[in-house]
């Protein structure tokens, strides 16, 4: 039997404000298993970043079942929740949350200082290997207001690989990107996908979308489709097929 | 996470915003400073008037003629004539917690050598008097008791007396000076004690046998003070209940009757005067800790705001796996990085003031290793209590609500 590492039942997700409720979600069931490459799409307020939230145990569902790893997540406590997000779910956000005025290795470094099996000195070592993966390694040193906004995207990526995470997920980690660099960044993807990652990602763009294994599309707060994604791109070679850069 | 980290995470974010880091350590600076400086001068003037007080003799106890009041108006002391040679040689008989033992008989006037007078007090005396009032001759000798059973006339001079009267510093021993017209032979002379607490000159007397002042001065039988040492500091109470009794009997009181003469000791008078500077000193310390507090305050205002402005990277850090705790500790970390730093900086602060009090006004001060240990204690709880509310606050906060902070 497969493992699903994600296993939703029914999850809603509702905004009290004031007199009004807004219901994000409205009830959504679905497994990731172990391995799985997921794009979630949707148009602009369908609810893919509170779905994302509530997968990567940032946000509680109002009602419905999660469970990571077959774990239900409401018998979490706090500091649990926080081991998991530090050690199982790499999390890259839409507005990549850098920490100003700290150099792009700091704020990579920064998820290893919550982890206690990575030791002090190892830190710099490993922050630096994961910059140097997203093509960075020249720009170590750089605080974010030295970065581009691609550069800051990519930072904030690496950030979430450092810590080795099992689960990816990802809030439009390409949606600042010029067509290459998110070429890029998908082959990196399929890369760690093909290495054992789960990986669930939004996106807006279905040209992105085609490079994962299935896609599932929000509306209104509904899945109206999940579907296997027929002869997945590959993102590699997607990128020597770009025209030349002049 | 580690306690280096803690630590690397707080300078991080002091050294990002060091003028608003420096603007909240002046209150604590202030504060530990005020209170060390304020401590150091209570302890130094407590522990100067103490020394001089017991430089006077600290078992020394005094008998004065007079009650303390009679139809409830305080009567001049000197004015009464209780205080008899009797007295001296009942006293000098019965009580067995004294040691020395003397009359005293003073007169103010002009003292004269030549052309040099000043204005000064003779005082009429046994030789026990030197022991019970701690002076020594520097010079010559004391009177004996030959000069006090005839009424010679021979004087022992203090320092200042000396300095007046023979103004080229001269050897005064064998001159002879006048006192209220009176010729006296100049026999010895005082070495120095300095003034007391109260500016007062203690260098500034004539030592004569009493039966000279008697006699020659004030042409009186009475006693205007006898003077007496007590065997030691611890039993000078007990002396001074023992005196009373003794002269009580001898005056023939009843028990409803006052007392007809004072007695007090030395000792009694440094508790007081102790016990006056003592709360002197709690009102300075009382002061300064307020100073503190409202550093405390401006701990607590900083890390408010620090907190608020920060609620996005709170939200960050929670979302990379901080804890609770992680959070709290951080920002605690940092309210007593703060007021730590601005406790070591005071403490230097208030040694230099203290230093610069003592060399430009010429106040004892004495700086003792509890005030400083204190300043340090307040300062490090200052900054716990005062930070962990804010940090409690940042601790509890959810990752998404954080996150999304504007
Ligand atoms: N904290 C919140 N309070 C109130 N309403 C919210 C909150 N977060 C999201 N919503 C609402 O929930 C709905 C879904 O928002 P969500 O951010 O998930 O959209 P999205 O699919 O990520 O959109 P986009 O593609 O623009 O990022 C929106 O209608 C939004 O207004
Ligand atoms: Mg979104």
């Amino acid at each position: 039997m497969e493992k699903s590492i994600i296993h939703i039942e029914n999850l809603k997700r509702d905004f009290i404000m004031g007199e009004e409720t807004v219901h994000a979600l409205k009830g959504i069931s679905f497994s990731i298993q172990k391995g799985e490459f997921v794009t979630i799409m949707g148009t602009s307020g369908s609810g893919k970043s509170t779905l994302l939230n509530i997968l990567g145990c940032l946000d509680r569902a109002s009602s419905g079942l999660y469970e990571i790893d077959q774990v239900p997540v409401k018998n979490l406590s706090r500091n649990e929740l926080a081991k998991i997000r530090n050690e199982k779910i790499g999390f890259i956000f839409q507005s990549y949350n850098l920490l100003p005025r700290t150099t792009a290795l700091e704020n990579v470094e920064l998820s290893l200082v919550y982890n206690k099996a990575v030791p002090f000195r190892e830190r710099k070592i490993r922050a630096a290997e994961a910059l140097k993966s997203v093509g960075l390694e020249t720009r170590m040193h750089h605080t974010p207001n030295q970065l581009s906004g691609g550069q800051q995207q990519r930072v904030a990526i690496a950030r979430s690989l450092v810590n080795d995470p099992v689960l990816i997920l990802s809030d439009e980690a390409t949606g600042n990107l010029d067509t290459r660099t998110s070429y890029e960044i998908m082959a990196l993807f399929q890369d760690l996908n093909s290495k054992g990652k789960t990986i669930a990602f939004v996106t807006h763009e279905p040209d992105i979308a085609r490079f994962s294994k299935r896609t599932i599309l929000l509306k209104d707060g509904h899945i109206i489709r999940d579907t296997p994604v027929e002869n997945p791109g590959n993102a590699a070679q997607a990128l020597k097929l770009l025209p030349k850069e002049e | 996470m580690r306690t280096l980290d803690l630590l690397l995470i707080a300078l991080k974010a002091l050294r990002l915003n060091k003028t608003k880091a420096f603007l909240t350590m002046l209150g604590i600076i202030i504060g530990v400073a005020s209170v060390i400086t304020m401590l150091a001068i209570g302890e130094g003037s407590k522990a100067s008037i103490k020394k001089q007080l017991s430089g006077m003799g600290a078992n020394m106890i005094t008998v004065r003629p007079g009650a303390g009041m009679r139809g409830g108006v305080r009567m001049d002391m000197s004015s009464s004539q209780t205080l008899t040679l009797e007295d001296l040689a009942t006293i000098k008989e019965k009580a067995k917690l004294i040691t020395n033992i003397s009359p005293q008989v003073d007169a103010n006037g002009q003292a004269i050598n030549g052309a040099n007078n000043w204005p000064t007090s003779i005082y009429g005396v046994t030789p026990e008097y030197l022991a019970v009032r701690m002076l020594t001759v520097k010079k010559g000798t004391m009177i004996n008791s030959t000069d006090v059973a005839i009424a010679g006339k021979v004087v022992v001079i203090g320092q200042t007396v000396y300095k007046n009267l023979f103004k080229n510093l001269e050897d005064p021993i064998g001159k002879t000076i006048r006192f209220n017209k009176i010729p006296f032979k100049v026999i010895g002379l005082l070495a120095s004690k300095g003034e007391t607490t109260f500016g007062q000159d203690q260098d500034d007397i004539i030592l004569a046998p009493y039966t000279a002042v008697q006699k020659r001065i004030l042409a009186t039988t009475y006693l205007q003070s006898i003077v007496a040492s007590a065997r030691s500091e611890e039993v000078a109470e007990n002396a001074v209940t023992e005196l009373t009794n003794i002269l009580r009997k001898s005056h023939k009181l009843s028990n409803k009757t006052e007392d007809d003469f004072n007695i007090f000791s030395q000792q009694e008078m440094i508790t007081t005067i102790s016990s006056t500077s003592e709360m002197l000193t709690v009102l300075l310390v009382a002061i300064a800790g307020i100073s503190l507090l409202v550093g405390g305050i401006g701990i607590m205002n900083i890390m408010y705001v620090s907190v608020k402005e920060r609620t996005r990277e709170v939200g960050l850090r929670m979302a990379l796996g901080g804890r609770g705790i992680d959070i709290l500790l951080q920002f605690l970390t940092e309210a007593v990085l703060i007021s730590i730093t601005g406790g070591v900086i005071g403490i230097a602060v208030g040694l230099g003031a203290t230093e610069i009090v003592a060399r430009v006004f010429n106040w004892p001060t004495c700086i003792t290793f509890y005030s400083i240990v204190i300043s340090f204690a307040v300062c490090t709880i200052t900054g716990i209590f005062f930070g962990w509310y804010p940090a409690r606050k940042a601790a509890d906060l959810d990752p998404i609500t954080a996150l999304r902070y504007e």
